[in-house]
């Protein structure tokens, strides 16, 4: 039919355009972060100046590190706590599991202004204050969540038949665990371990409420710095910081299907 | 999630325990008793730190109520949220079609990556991104003055167009995730019947496909809505002075007039009409995931 056909072609099209709405800013601010002008005039000339500026730039490059630490430990200790919860949610039945099951969510939906706001008023009351201990124990916390979910996603293709097989061929406990069901989830486990990750990295609202001056992060910093007035140096930095962050997410697509089977 | 094939192979929460107490142990510590303190210390005058006075009191409430201030900008970010669904869901729920029913195979996998990949990436940066865009003498600016025979200055930044633009970048991806995932799941065949017994293309849409997608919708606008409702930073970067929202004045009495109560009672309030919207949007939301 020629009228399904034009539809499809103008649906195609739009689908370009969005993808031009959603990647132009991007695409344009790492263009101008190669731009000679501080104040981006065109046409463009080339140079890599202020990426050479950023090595310079001692307070940013701390806050880099403290970004990396914290992802990294986040990481570590969101894959353990939320892989161990799963199996957990996974292999026992008790009264009050929906309950626990229900609670991964308010982190995830209540807006990072309250949640952020809320930690920096109890970790005052409790004497850990600001810094870059009570930025640790907030990212682990919005990290747990998505852990959870998706290592639990991936139990879900796991047939509890295959740790009785283990069992009855006399493997104990830990052998059924390490050897047959670790294995089969390590695919959602690196998943969730990539999605922690970038729920550290990428944060900025809960660490924001939860920096001091010298204990921040880089989004932290970069928001301090936008708000001074733009700088071609701001251009660089996010730049490399966008770059990090879809090629984390495009590893983490091939272990997890966002898109469901199919 | 876990429970529809959880074959619980041993009863009891004993073996569960020690695997299931740390994670939820830090979810405690780090999430759920600092959103009760948070209850808490709304109802007091000061912070209980050393040696100040404090005492409970209910005027930081009273506050809220007996200045309308509080009450505008509350509005003014329902609001903002509303806007910025109602944009997400116009742009983002024909992409979702697109996706689900033209494309097929690997460009559908791969686009559909494409959409969502900017999603994952840092919000801020992404933000700071539309400033190259949109100020006076950017590149909407040069473009347009290029192409068009007259002269016309685009100065969108510092605007609440250009707030409502960064938000709808960040947030459509979200729509599009959750109407791709009910629409892929409609049988094509039902759509083919309609078709086959007389109905119109529109009305297909409208009696067929739409509803079958709903819990998508609802769950996409609850995602957008909820967050949007509760921004800061977007407003402040690219809204400057008109970006003056609810969620900019409960930053400002945490990090400039160090109100904290009053700030927590903002909060709570937001807090209240957070759970209220999730909670007529959950039953929709559980038929989605």
């Amino acid at each position: 039919m020629a009228t399904t056909r034009i539809l499809e072609w103008l649906g195609r099209c739009y689908i370009v355009l969005l993808l031009g709405f959603l990647y132009l800013p991007i695409i344009i601010m790492a263009l101008m972060s190669f731009n000679a002008s501080p104040f981006y005039q065109l046409p463009l000339e080339w140079t890599t100046d202020w990426y050479a500026s950023l090595w310079q730039n001692d307070q940013l490059i701390a806050a880099t590190w403290n970004s990396i630490e914290i992802a990294v430990i986040t990481t570590v200790i969101a894959t353990v706590l939320g892989s161990a919860a799963s199996l957990a949610l996974y292999r026992c039945d008790f009264p009050g599991k929906k309950v626990l099951q229900a609670l991964l969510f308010p982190p995830i939906a209540i807006p990072w202004l309250i949640t952020g706001t809320a930690m920096l008023i109890f970790f005052f009351g409790i004497g850990i204050g600001r810094g870059l201990v009570a930025i640790l124990l907030g990212h682990v916390a919005l990290a747990l969540p998505y852990v959870l979910v998706v290592v639990s996603a991936r139990l879900q293709t796991f047939a509890p038949e295959l740790e009785e097989a283990a069992r009855s061929l006399g493997a104990n406990q830990w052998q059924v665990t390490n050897r047959v069901t670790l294995p089969w989830i390590m695919p959602g486990v690196i998943a969730g371990g990539l999605f922690a990750f970038a729920v550290s990295f990428d944060q900025f609202v809960v660490s924001y409420f939860l920096s001091t001056p010298g204990q921040t992060t880089l989004p932290v910093e970069i928001y301090a710095a936008i708000r001074k007035g733009f700088t071609p140096e701001i251009n660089a930095v996010s730049t490399i910081i966008i770059v990090v962050s879809m090629a984390l997410m495009l590893l983490t697509a091939r272990f997890f299907k966002f898109g469901g089977e199919k | 999630m876990a429970d529809q094939h959880a074959i619980g192979s041993r009863r009891g929460l004993k073996p569960a325990l020690p695997l299931l107490l740390p994670a939820y142990l830090w979810l405690t510590v780090a999430i759920f008793l600092p959103l009760s303190a948070m209850v808490f210390f709304s109802f007091m005058t000061d912070l209980p730190l050393a040696g100040r006075e404090w005492a409970f009191t209910l005027d930081n409430y009273a506050a809220f109520f007996s200045q309308s201030l509080y009450l505008t900008l509350l509005l003014a970010s329902l609001r903002l949220g509303l806007e910025v669904t109602l944009w997400c869901v116009v742009i983002g729920y024909p992409a979702a079609y697109v996706l689900a029913k033209v494309l097929k195979g690997r460009s559908r996998e791969a686009i559909f990556l494409l959409v969502i990949l900017p999603f994952w990436s840092n919000g801020l940066v992404r933000i700071f991104s539309w400033a190259m865009v949109l100020r006076e003498g950017g590149i909407l600016d040069t473009a347009l003055n290029a192409v068009l025979p007259f002269k016309i200055n685009i100065d969108l930044m510092y605007s609440y167009p250009a707030v409502i633009i960064g938000l709808v970048h960040s947030y459509v991806p979200y729509m599009v995730l959750t109407c791709y995932l009910t629409l892929q799941a409609i049988d094509d065949s039902l759509i083919e019947a309609g078709r086959s017994l007389g109905a119109s293309r529109r009305q297909v849409l409208w009696r067929v496909i739409i509803p079958l997608s709903m819990p998508g919708l609802i769950a996409g606008a609850a995602l957008i809505f909820v967050p949007v409702v509760g921004s800061f930073m977007e407003p402040r970067i690219l809204g400057g002075r008109t970006g003056t929202f609810y969620g900019t004045v409960i930053e400002d009495q945490f990090v400039a007039v160090f109100n904290w109560p009053l700030g927590a009672a903002l909060s709570f309030i937001l807090l209240a009409v957070v759970l209220v919207i999730l909670a007529v949007a959950s039953p929709m939301l559980k038929r989605a995931a």
